[in-house]
């Protein structure tokens, strides 16, 4: 099937404004009388739960955690991205369009980016007026910094907590409609399956993660801002409740997946020290600016301290590699190449899985009191973990899974293939194409959230009955019977492996398979090797307790057997696409200087793939992507 | 059986499976620790030893794993977060123990929190302190540009230290009188310092201060210890700030 993402036709400046005229409004009046369940309140999901409440829906929303505020959004550092020019340094909506489109290699839908530059501006003095605490200047206005990909500091923030702050901000605009009564919160609720009545989405069913209670949530629309999935990798910078578990659930109800293989993996985090490992922690970036990153030369001077290791013995590979652009090589770049230097034998630190990222140089040039003031918390952050002392001995980083463009597929008014099921942030596939610059995943859930949800998701509800499916239709019981019935089947396994044993074994393959550094052999060795842990998971799994109470393990046990039907599309996904772009890296294709090569020719769509049931392979549709804006040219930051 | 630099410890846990079921202190062995685990990574294999065993596991509450969800909360050997200076339990490690340490790990302890399981409190309490006040209350769309009213930085600045606070309810296990002044007070003074939220400022302090009463918080005697245990240092300062506001709302 060929997908239509409806983007609007004409010129792409008013696409926007023409789209708002022309979609349909609910009369104030009516609007009470819809009710829209909203899954995840992260930046996307609290944005939107908040000002559809405002406008006079009737909204539930759900999130797993005990409180609306701790929603992983919480975890982002660096800043927010909006055109405001507000530095005169050149910037404007058309190039922050420009900058995403080209950041993303090409891989995102125009229509959709012009809008997210286009409301940016928006969400900035959105935030401002609820109080959000930005960077400013000694005369009172908002500062700005420049981040990775653009030539224009166009970066807003909130010291190293841009995404408490904003999601703070959406968190009591929250709050106030949760005491005006017209959002009503279901903390330490988790979505087990999306109810599907006519082919619509008209409901959910959750579990009560404290009395372990199934119960379903009929409504007029579903709204899903659940996050990312890169917790597929075992090891990522997300929060330990991270999954795909809402979305995959979705998917299995008819929701096309697209882009699954476009993940994001950040070059500067802390190396794993052991198998105890539940996550990892991301530094930013910035220290590549004074940093060097080295690994011995000799296999024979790994166990030996960097001290020891004289300065002819060290391979500086990325100046060694990428001359010109040395240790500020672009993220794909850097995580891959410190990944073969591993991969050589020649890595450092616990399990060989680390280069070193030296400052001594910078030290003696610039002095320690400069680096001090430059990166004084990521060192301390840093010392925090690891017990080492930067500014004596080299830092050591590996690359980590953080964060990922692919997601549930959905046209131009955020609405997937399954109508009445609208999905935000992360967790859709829109904006970000095959790579994320830095600063605009912030910038992309507050949009969805505040700015283009609360027009589009009328456009669908004005051509509904309201209330038109209630709680006793015979697909919720279905729905509660089929979630109650794997509860059931995971608790009664009882076999010898933990569910986290599991899980470090899936994060292996998909780390080493379908990782950093993609292969025709590798994935498919995946595709061999993860049905088979899916099969032992079914009968060799054990969970304690029962499912009538607060049972974490069994929490983690469905996220789980998720992520193992979900990791083999990943995996087929990448076999599928025969090009490297963005954050998908295929060994086979690449320039002779490491870079993605693209096939425009063959690979210019969106590819999004429909279940087709337990064991049968998915079915691929195809969106071409269509470039009238911007000239489609190979990615060069040189 | 312990790899060298390992160490071995014996935990007394708290467990208790429900509201109403009676609590205790179990003893359990932590065997083979690496000093860099971290003190959640160090239950995890506790945790998955009992699971072999066929007992149940400590129930915690945890997520981002780095500091900054405040969902941790573990009292360990009776200070919130376990002591090191600016550090919550997902952040603190096993190399500031040593082989053979005792430890005691007890959930949050407040009126205000009533207990869910094991280590785990219910802080909804804390939820509704905000929604009785904690924000601004302009509507989505129809604000002024961002750079329309000018903030000095020093009350940036201010705003910003106030906004750090995490809400993991450090400071109400803290004290002695399970208050919960420096939660509200860093949310009233953020919102007060700022021109945004001025218009609002007396509504605010008296819906949060009488919701906070309300939930069972008790109040300040200036004892100091929610500053101590902040993991986000957030400072005491900020409760007089409420103290003050609440007292300027009183004579309007």
């Amino acid at each position: 099937m060929i997908l239509d993402g409806k983007s609007p036709q004409g010129p792409i400046e008013t696409s926007w404004d023409r789209h708002r005229f022309n979609m349909k409004l609910v009369n104030p009046s009516n609007k009470r009388k819809y009710k829209i369940l909203v899954v995840g309140t992260g930046l996307a999901g609290a944005s939107a739960a908040a000002t559809m409440g405002e406008l006079g829906y009737n909204v539930e929303a759900f999130c797993y955690q005990d409180s609306p505020r701790r929603a992983h959004s919480i975890a982002a550092q660096g800043g927010i991205n909006a055109a405001k020019n507000y530095p005169n340094d050149g910037d404007s909506i058309y190039r922050l369009f420009y900058d995403t489109i080209k950041g993303g290699d090409f891989r995102a839908r125009e229509a959709d980016v012009w809008r997210l530059a286009q409301v940016s501006n928006h969400i900035i003095d959105q935030c401002v007026a609820q109080g959000v605490p930005f960077a400013r200047d000694y005369a009172g206005y908002l500062e700005n910094r420049s981040f990775g990909g653009a030539q224009v500091s166009r970066t807003f923030y909130a010291r190293g907590q841009t995404g408490q702050q904003l999601l703070l901000g959406a968190y009591s605009a929250l709050s106030r409609q949760i005491k005006a009564g017209s959002v009503k919160i279901f903390p330490r609720c988790e979505m087990l399956d999306l109810v599907v009545v006519d082919g619509e989405a008209k409901g959910i069913t959750v579990r009560n993660m404290i009395t372990g209670e199934i119960r379903c949530h009929a409504g007029d629309a579903v709204v899903l801002a659940s996050g990312g999935f890169v917790n597929v990798f075992y090891l990522s910078t997300n929060a330990m409740g991270s999954s795909v578990t809402a979305i995959w659930r979705a998917h299995k109800k008819g929701a096309f997946f697209a882009n699954p293989c476009y993940t994001q993996i950040h070059p500067t985090c802390i190396p794993q020290t052991g198998d105890y490992q539940s996550k990892l922690t991301l530094m930013s970036e910035s220290l590549r600016n004074d940093g060097r990153c080295w690994v011995p030369k000799k296999k024979e001077d790994i166990g030996r301290t960097a001290g020891q290791i004289p300065e002819e013995d060290r391979d500086y590979y990325l100046e060694r590699k990428y001359p010109s652009f040395g240790n500020l090589a672009p993220r794909d770049i850097a995580s891959r190449a410190a990944k073969e230097q591993c991969d050589d034998g020649r890595g450092v630190g616990p399990g060989g899985r680390g280069v070193y990222l030296d400052f001594a140089d910078s030290i003696r040039r610039l002095g320690e009191h400069t680096i001090r003031e430059r990166y004084g918390n990521l060192f301390e952050m840093y010392e925090r973990i690891t017990g080492e002392n930067g500014y004596r001995v080299p830092m050591r980083i590996y690359p980590a899974p953080h964060y990922c463009m692919g997601g549930l597929w959905v046209d131009y008014n955020c609405e997937s293939n399954v109508p009445g099921l609208f999905v935000l942030g992360e967790a859709n596939f829109s904006v970000h194409g095959a790579n994320r610059l830095g600063a605009s995943a912030l910038m992309q859930g507050l949009a969805d959230g505040y700015f283009i949800i609360p027009y589009t998701i009328a456009n669908y509800l004005a051509g509904t009955t309201p209330g038109k499916v209630k709680v006793d239709d015979p697909e919720f019981r279905k729905s509660a019977e089929n979630v109650s019935k794997e509860i059931t089947r995971l608790l009664s396994i009882n076999g010898k492996r933990t569910v986290s044993d599991f899980h470090r074994s899936l994060g292996k393959i998909m780390w080493n398979d379908v990782g950093m550094a993609r292969s025709e052999q590798s994935l498919k060795d995946a595709i061999q090797q993860i049905p088979a842990l899916r099969e032992e998971f079914w009968h060799n799994l054990r969970v304690p307790g029962s499912g009538a109470e607060l049972n974490q393990q069994l929490e983690c046990a469905w996220r789980v057997a998720d992520f193992l039907e979900f990791a083999e599309l990943l995996a087929r996904d990448a076999l599928h696409r025969n090009e490297s772009c963005g954050g998908h890296f295929r060994v086979e294709y690449q320039m002779p200087d490491g870079e993605a090569r693209r096939d425009d020719e063959n690979f210019c769509y969106a590819a999004a793939w429909e279940y087709k049931g337990a064991g049968s392979e998915p079915e691929l549709h195809k969106e071409p992507l269509v470039f009238e804006n911007v000239h489609l040219a190979v990615r060069s930051y040189k | 059986m312990s790899e060298p630099g390992n160490m071995n410890l014996k935990l007394h846990v708290w467990r208790q499976k429900g509201p109403d079921a009676p609590g205790r202190m179990e003893i359990l062995e932590a065997r083979n620790i690496s000093p860099d685990q971290s003190f959640l990574e160090m239950l995890d294999q506790v945790n998955e030893e009992l699971i072999i065993e066929g007992k149940e596991p400590i129930a915690f509450d945890h997520d981002c794993r780095e500091g900054i969800c405040g969902s941790c909360s573990q009292v360990i050997n009776g200070v919130p977060h376990g002591g090191l200076e600016q550090t919550t339990v997902c952040q603190l490690h096993m190399r500031n123990f040593k082989d053979g340490d005792t430890i005691y790990i007890e959930p949050w302890r407040a009126r205000a929190f009533p207990l869910i399981r094991d280590l785990i409190v219910d802080r909804s309490a804390l939820d509704r302190i905000i929604q009785a006040g904690g924000y601004i209350s302009c509507h989505t769309g129809g604000v002024p540009d961002g750079n329309t009213l000018p903030v000095p930085k020093e009350k940036a600045d201010y705003a910003m230290d106030a906004a750090e606070c995490i809400g993991c309810g450090a400071c109400v296990a803290a004290c002695p009188n399970g208050s919960a002044m420096l939660f509200t007070g860093a949310k009233v003074a953020q919102l007060a310092v700022l021109p945004q939220g001025k218009a609002e400022a007396a509504i605010r302090v008296c819906a949060m201060t009488e919701t906070m009463r309300e939930e069972g918080f008790g109040n300040c005697s200036n004892h100091y210890e929610c500053q101590a245990a902040c993991p986000k240092g957030i400072s005491v300062k900020f409760i007089a700030r409420l103290n003050r506001e609440y007292l300027k709302a009183l004579f309007k």
